[in-house]
């Protein structure tokens, strides 16, 4: 909760400025609208958190967003009956490329920049080859519930992002959590101690595939088929977990934080649109985010060490 | 330490000049040059805009099309006969075409057309096909590959005006060439087909939302993207029609064509303005997502404007929606072919061939709302009567 400290100050910050300039945004349903456009974002800060924290990157997310919403409008086409079963295979699939992308990256020692990057090129060319460019078919009402509809006042969304947030929390608690941070900071003082590092890792990108099959689901719900849904969401979900002040390379960070950096993206990216300023700047403000928190972070580092300076070798 | 203070000043320093200088047309754009615009939110005038021309598509779009009136693709508006007897040669014919893209569901729906158009005349016998899949480099290839297959005549569809001209010139001294969709910059193709135009799609849509709107009402005005020819033609012919009306442009806004976009953009202007009374679409690709943004927000559709893809007309009977959807038909896609025939028998051709550009309103609805087709399917596709309709267009038999 300390280290989501200051994230939560400047996202208190921005919801405040974006208050004042939209009075609506304070008033339960305006603020409930807020988190739903949210939720998908913040599932895959969540999922990417549980990559990065374990010292990997997953650039895979958006592509496999883009393929899932495809997939599950040319399958259901339409059909109401075919909706669970659809649900149900899209999270099988977000599973499953998750566990490739694991295996690969642990048991044939590719550096995962690399195997998610070749997973993105993969899952948006297969979704081109497939559609030949425009997604076919429709997806249902009972499908799209879960993007645009609601318990009540409550969209689904939110309920589900709640849900998705106290699990990710409850598995920082756990076991899991520990030897998760473990990997991240040291692999081989974690594997010496007896975590096995390769399943924790594993594990890591198959939540991440599993967020990435549930954001599809609230962006498809939220506004239908569509090629480009998940176009630039890895980096979205990279910036957002680094907003959140988690170190890329691992071993240090919050998935709170990370969340809470993932609904600080957003607040900022709402009030650029509140002003006026191009959706073509977003881009720009995810780059300058990433490359100030890494420089922050490493300036940072030599002051911590700065008590070694009394050591002579150290001076010299 | 004094460096990173200098750094951190120089970058808040850049972002706040990206922040003051970089405001396209959002919001209301403060006193645009053009007197005309006072007030009307619209802003500057595209640089793509060319007067004659609009003057030209807003005469054509009352003018009687010649031709078969159960055969728009055959139709023609105005026309100015060319001589072709130069490129009289026997069959059969060997037909090439290079395709900018398939990449919409507007070209999938076009050049399944197309192809079964080709399947018609027996006097084809061959028809090849290169997809330059959105680039111009590609196309520029195909181009030149084409030219060394031994075809009669080739068609182009080319991906952007400007860059292709050298390719289509080359083009032209070897083969007779047509072009149709987007043009190029030479008058060297034998005919150059298309719709009437963008300036006529974007004042039919502004003047329907100028006749259902009341004076003073606000109009949100959503755009693709900037930049592209045959979209600025469709926002600056609006625009013209907005500035002559007592309506208020709120907002004019670029939405990538990205439904998921479309619906917070226009989220956001119900929340931030109360209440919006129409809607301006330069496409019709995210009206659903448009139209569904003011479902979830409780208020009732304003006037919007569509286009011909059955999700939109099913919407459009649905909901009881007062709409209009303005046309940039996929049966050009059939006329192409037709003419390269017309031109290697020696007969004359147009030398542009301005098909009839029709709108759907509410009292043609029902005619092209046909729901055995898929969502993104196009209505004016002309291809009911091709072999192989529905199911090769998605449709399923009813």
């Amino acid at each position: 909760m300390r280290r989501a400290l200051p994230i939560l100050a400047v996202l208190m910050v921005l919801l405040a400025a974006i208050a004042v300039v939209n009075p609506f945004f304070l008033e339960p349903a305006g603020f409930l609208a807020f988190l739903k456009r949210a939720a998908p974002l913040v599932i895959l800060a969540a999922g990417q958190y549980f990559v990065i924290v374990s010292g990997e990157f997953d650039l895979s997310v958006g592509s496999l967003v883009t393929a899932e919403v495809v997939i599950a409008a040319r399958l259901i086409d339409g059909d109401e009956s075919a909706t669970g079963p659809v649900l149900a295979l899209l999270i099988v699939v977000g599973l499953f490329v998750g566990l490739v992308n694991g295996v690969v990256t642990t048991k044939l020692r590719v550096p995962s920049f690399i195997v998610t990057l070749g997973m993105l090129l993969v899952l948006s060319g297969a979704v081109f080859l497939w559609t030949g460019g425009a997604p076919r078919g429709a997806l249902s009402q009972g499908f799209r519930m879960f993007g645009r509809g609601g318990l009540g006042p409550l969209p689904w969304s939110v309920l589900i992002l709640l849900a998705v947030g106290a699990v990710a929390i409850w598995l920082m608690r756990a076991d899991f959590g520990k030897t998760l941070i473990a990997t991240g900071d040291n692999v081989r003082a974690a594997a010496l101690s007896g975590v096995r590092v390769d399943r924790a890792k594993i594990f890591a990108f198959m939540f991440s595939g599993l967020a990435a099959a549930v954001a599809a689901i609230l962006l498809g719900g939220f506004a239908g088929v569509s090629a480009q849904v998940g176009q630039g969401l890895e980096f979205s979900a990279i910036t957002a977990v680094v907003l959140g002040g988690v170190v890329l390379g691992g071993g240090r960070g919050s998935v709170l934080a990370a969340m809470a950096g993932a609904f600080t993206l957003e607040a900022l990216f709402t009030l650029l649109n509140l002003y006026g300023i191009s959706g073509a700047l977003e881009f720009t403000v995810q780059g300058v985010i990433i490359i100030a928190a890494v420089a922050a972070g490493a300036i940072r580092l030599p002051r911590k060490f700065t008590p070694r300076r009394g050591d002579a070798h150290a001076a010299s | 330490m004094p460096r990173h203070k200098a750094a951190v000043a120089a970058v808040t320093a850049l972002v706040l000049a990206g922040c003051t200088t970089d405001k396209p047309a959002a919001t209301t754009q403060p006193a645009a040059p053009a007197a005309s615009a006072q007030g009307s939110g619209t802003g500057a005038q595209s640089k793509f805009f060319v007067q004659a021309d609009f003057d030209a598509q807003l005469a054509m779009r009352s003018q009687t099309p010649q031709g078969p009136t159960d055969k728009p693709w055959e139709q023609v508006i105005a026309p100015k006969m060319v001589d072709t007897a130069k490129y009289k040669k026997d069959g059969p014919y060997h037909l090439c075409f290079s395709n900018a893209a398939v990449n919409n569901p507007w070209r999938q729906v076009g050049w399944k057309t197309m192809q079964a158009e080709a399947g018609l005349h027996k006097e084809i016998e061959k028809f090849t096909a290169l997809d330059a899949e959105g680039k111009d480099d590609k196309q520029i290839s195909d181009i030149a590959e084409l030219q060394a297959k031994d075809c009669d005549a080739l068609i182009v569809s080319p991906n952007t005006t400007a860059t292709l001209t050298p390719a289509v010139r080359a083009a032209c001294g070897k083969v007779p060439v047509i072009v149709f969709d987007r043009g190029v910059e030479t008058d060297c193709p034998v005919t150059f087909i298309k719709p009437i135009g963008g300036y006529a799609f974007g004042a039919d849509a502004a003047e329907f939302l100028v006749e259902k709107v009341p004076a003073g009402g606000k109009v949100l005005a959503l755009r693709i993207l900037p930049g592209v020819d045959v979209l600025e033609t469709r926002w600056s012919a609006a625009k013209v029609v907005f500035d002559k009306s007592r309506l208020q442009v709120v907002g004019v806004e670029f939405t990538d064509g990205d439904a998921a976009k479309t619906k917070s953009i226009v989220s956001d202007y119900i929340q931030r303005h109360g209440k919006i009374d129409g809607v301006w679409m330069d496409s019709g690709a995210t009206a659903v997502a448009a139209i569904e943004a003011f479902e979830d927000a409780g208020v009732p559709v304003p006037p919007i404007n569509g286009e011909d893809q059955q999700d939109f007309l099913q919407k459009w009977k649905d909901a009881g929606l007062t709409a209009v959807a303005p046309t940039y038909p996929t049966y050009q896609w059939r006329t192409p072919l037709i003419a390269a025939l017309k031109i290697l028998k020696g007969e004359e051709v147009p030398k542009m061939w301005n098909l009839p550009q029709p709108e759907v309103t509410s009292e043609n609805l029902s005619t092209y709302l046909k729901p055995n087709m898929p969502p993104l399917h196009y209505a004016l596709c002309g291809c009911e009567d091709l072999p192989g309709f529905p199911e090769a267009w998605g449709g399923k038999k009813s």
